[in-house]
């Protein structure tokens, strides 16, 4: 593909702005170097240019990608999209290049580079999103139960319709403090908001009887004459502890929530 | 005595009991939302404990009174223990207000044997049809059959709970009289029986009336200790496929015996559990339900016992070299899935990738494949790895099992202590008899 190489697309961060990239650099004939957010654009030698989201353009890629290459293709992008993979948009603008050359078997070359990066990518937060269907841990503050997690990847979006139908008739927040973002769950409807700070009041007696109960159970269940650290750490990595109920001692767990308020706002996605 | 202390003593008397899994079944919302829960196939795990066990659901006894004597469980009668006993509406409240914090995945329950099985049962599916009829519960319940039980009883429990298990708590029928002396092997497997007829009954049923209540949908497991009594391997792997085969089992669970009770029909208080057996025995088991492989092809009368070096595919492989190496590009399934280093996934992925196109070296280490086995195993293209010195010696250094030397091989049997040899040792013998 012939084209000026020396530039970096900047774009507004959204998955619209991301495919909207994508045809410009197609409908352009340009190779981008880079492909960043544009909050996160540190300047470089490079030109940058900014791609401003435009839904007709991400429409016509994200159809595209169903017809020219797979359903498997578009899941893998529109997925690839919410993972930590670094330089994530330049990864799947070359996945897709490669897409449209070879059309439907593109997910089967798995031994293909540029393939398995982004599956790999995909593959480990999916893994990640299931780890944490089993290990956040909701606390009730008034009715609305409350968890809190630090994930690698953007999971929330993973997460909405497993809880939603676990606890159809309750409400609840989880909260992401990797990415500062929450998912609401109220009157049957799921939504992601942005949160800046999430502070939680201390928990009230019962709750944080249930919270002892639970901690008793945990060391009681585990059989001493088989004790195996690793084994665990293996399939629990140490930093899910900070977030689970079990895996605090009874200090921590009224210390993380000393301050106040929820403050909530800002806008849906 | 407040509910700490009941939790305390019940979930401490209910943590040999092995299964935890919370798979086999998927069930969203109600059609009207109410109540709350779910259950997923795949199952999910919701933390770990100390000893590396998965901690999917509630796992407790409905109470650790027992009027049986089994030499070998805690729980006899004859044992001094504090004994306690949940209410049916203590446990079911106490497993929703888990639930709502995710703590669990759902609730297994087994008891001692209060006052006879029937009345044991009956406790149970009290507190099952609270958690199900009045909270609208709709996560997983795995229940245990209380050997001896009325049948009618059992098909109630079955309607109630997920998954139903009757243990075989003993490899044999003279362990099982030995030390278990109020069970038969009977009394065992007539529930056992039983559950699997009114499970295939049910599949009918579903076909013909779509909202027939579903019975036990997640199937049916058992469990049987290992160690305590003098069974060989063979005999076990044995036991285990044929549960497989006539009871169509999900799962059958082994656990390495932990000696809790001084007795001289038991093996001595210090001895430790034969976790490395354990270990052997489970990837066995995998190979029958995963690889397709049957007992036969994994043990003998001439060898009873597995290899405390290899685990039983390495030990499989090196014994049926004239098979090896394998073509990548061209080897059916099967054949990939007996490729030491190679699993189900890997077979899986190497499938769907070669028809995109030819496979080499560099490809499947993309792919995820391991080769740090495979390698002595496999071609690619016709070619090996050039740079390999793929000598008896060094195939067999590279699938010793570093468990051998983590668990240590004195934990295979209880009863012929082994000595562990160095590992250049073990290299030289196993290379010998390849």
């Amino acid at each position: 593909m012939s084209g000026d190489s020396n530039v970096v697309y900047t774009y507004d961060g959204s998955f619209e702005g991301f495919l909207t990239c994508i045809y410009e650099s197609f409908y352009n004939r340009e190779n981008p170097v880079d492909i960043v957010p544009e909050y996160l654009c540190q300047p470089t030698l490079y030109v940058e240019k900014y791609i401003a989201s435009q839904p007709q353009k991400a429409q016509r890629v994200y159809i595209s990608i169903q017809e020219k290459i797979s359903v498997q293709a578009q899941t893998m992008v529109r997925l690839g999209f919410l993972t930590c993979l670094p330089q994530k948009e330049l990864c799947m603008l070359l996945y897709l290049r490669l897409g449209y050359k070879v059309g439907s078997k593109l997910t089967n070359m798995l031994g293909n580079a540029r393939v398995s990066c982004l599956h790999g990518a995909v593959k480990s937060m999916q893994n990640e999103a299931h780890l944490l269907k089993g290990f956040i841990r909701f606390q009730e503050y008034s009715g609305v139960l409350v968890a809190v997690i630090s994930p690698k990847n953007f999971v929330l979006p993973l997460l909405s319709q497993h809880f939603a139908t676990r606890y159809p008739n309750e409400s609840f927040l989880i909260y992401d403090d990797t990415n500062h973002m929450a998912l609401v769950y109220q009157n049957n409807k799921t939504k992601i908001v942005e949160i800046e700070k999430l502070t939680l009041p201390p928990v009230d007696a019962q709750e944080a009887n249930y919270a002892a109960l639970w901690q008793q159970f945990y060391k009681t269940i585990a059989i001493q004459a088989r004790n195996n650290p690793r084994c665990q750490r293996g399939h629990m990595p140490k930093r899910y502890w900070k977030n689970m109920t079990e895996m605090q001692t009874e200090s921590r767990l009224s210390g993380r929530d000393t301050e106040k308020m929820i403050q909530a706002g800002g806008k849906t996605i | 005595m407040d509910l700490m202390e009941k939790l305390t003593i019940l979930a401490d008397s209910a943590k040999y009991d092995v299964a935890c899994t919370s798979s086999g079944v998927n069930r969203g919302k109600s059609a009207d939302a109410s109540g709350m829960g779910s259950a997923t196939a795949c199952g999910i795990c919701h933390t770990f404990s100390a000893d590396g066990r998965c901690v999917s659901l509630l796992k407790v006894l409905m109470s650790n009174m027992c009027v049986y004597d089994c030499k070998y469980c805690v729980n006899r009668v004859t044992n001094d223990v504090p004994r306690a006993a949940f209410t049916p509406r203590e446990l079911a409240d106490l497993t929703i207000d888990f639930y709502r914090r995710n703590y669990i995945e759902g609730l297994f329950v087994s008891s001692g044997v209060i006052i006879n099985p029937n009345h044991t049962t009956e406790l149970l599916i009290k507190c099952l049809e609270i958690l199900r009829f009045e909270y609208g519960f709709r996560g997983y319940i795995h229940a245990k059959s209380i050997p001896g039980t009325e049948p009618a009883l059992v098909t109630r429990l079955g309607l109630l709970a997920d998954r139903m298990s009757v243990n075989i708590e003993l490899p044999s029928e003279s362990s099982l009289q030995t030390l278990a002396p109020n069970k038969t092997k009977q009394a065992i497997l007539a529930p056992m029986g039983q559950i699997h007829r009114q499970i295939g009954e049910n599949k009918s049923e579903l076909v013909k009336y779509r909202y027939a209540p579903k019975f036990t949908p997640a199937g049916q497991s058992t469990q049987m200790i290992v160690g305590a009594s003098p069974e060989t391997d063979y005999k076990i792997l044995n036991l285990t496929e044929n549960l497989y085969k006539k009871y169509q089992l999900k799962r059958v669970f082994f656990s390495a015996y932990i000696p809790v009770v001084q007795h001289t029909l038991l093996p001595s208080l210090e001895t430790k559990p034969p976790l490395l057996r354990e270990h052997r025995l489970y990837q066995a088991d995998w190979l029958l339900r995963f690889y397709h492989f049957s007992a036969a092809e994994i043990l003998s009368e001439e060898t009873p016992n597995f290899n405390p070096y290899l685990d039983p595919k390495c030990n499989w492989a090196i014994h049926n070299m004239h098979l090896f190496p394998v073509e990548i590009n061209a080897a059916p399934y099967e054949m990939l899935l007996r490729v030491p280093g190679i699993g189900v996934k890997s077979a899986q992925r190497i499938v769907a990738a070669r028809r995109a196109g030819r496979l080499d070296a560099m490809a499947l280490k993309r792919i995820g494949v391991v080769l740090k086995r495979a390698q002595y195993f496999i071609t690619c293209n016709g070619k090996g790895n050039a740079a390999l010195h793929a000598t008896r010696e060094n195939t067999v250094r590279a699938l010793i099992d570093p468990a051998a030397y983590s668990v240590g091989v004195q934990q295979l049997s209880l009863f012929d202590t082994q000595i562990q040899l160095p590992v250049e040792e073990a290299v030289k013998c196993l290379a010998t008899a390849m």
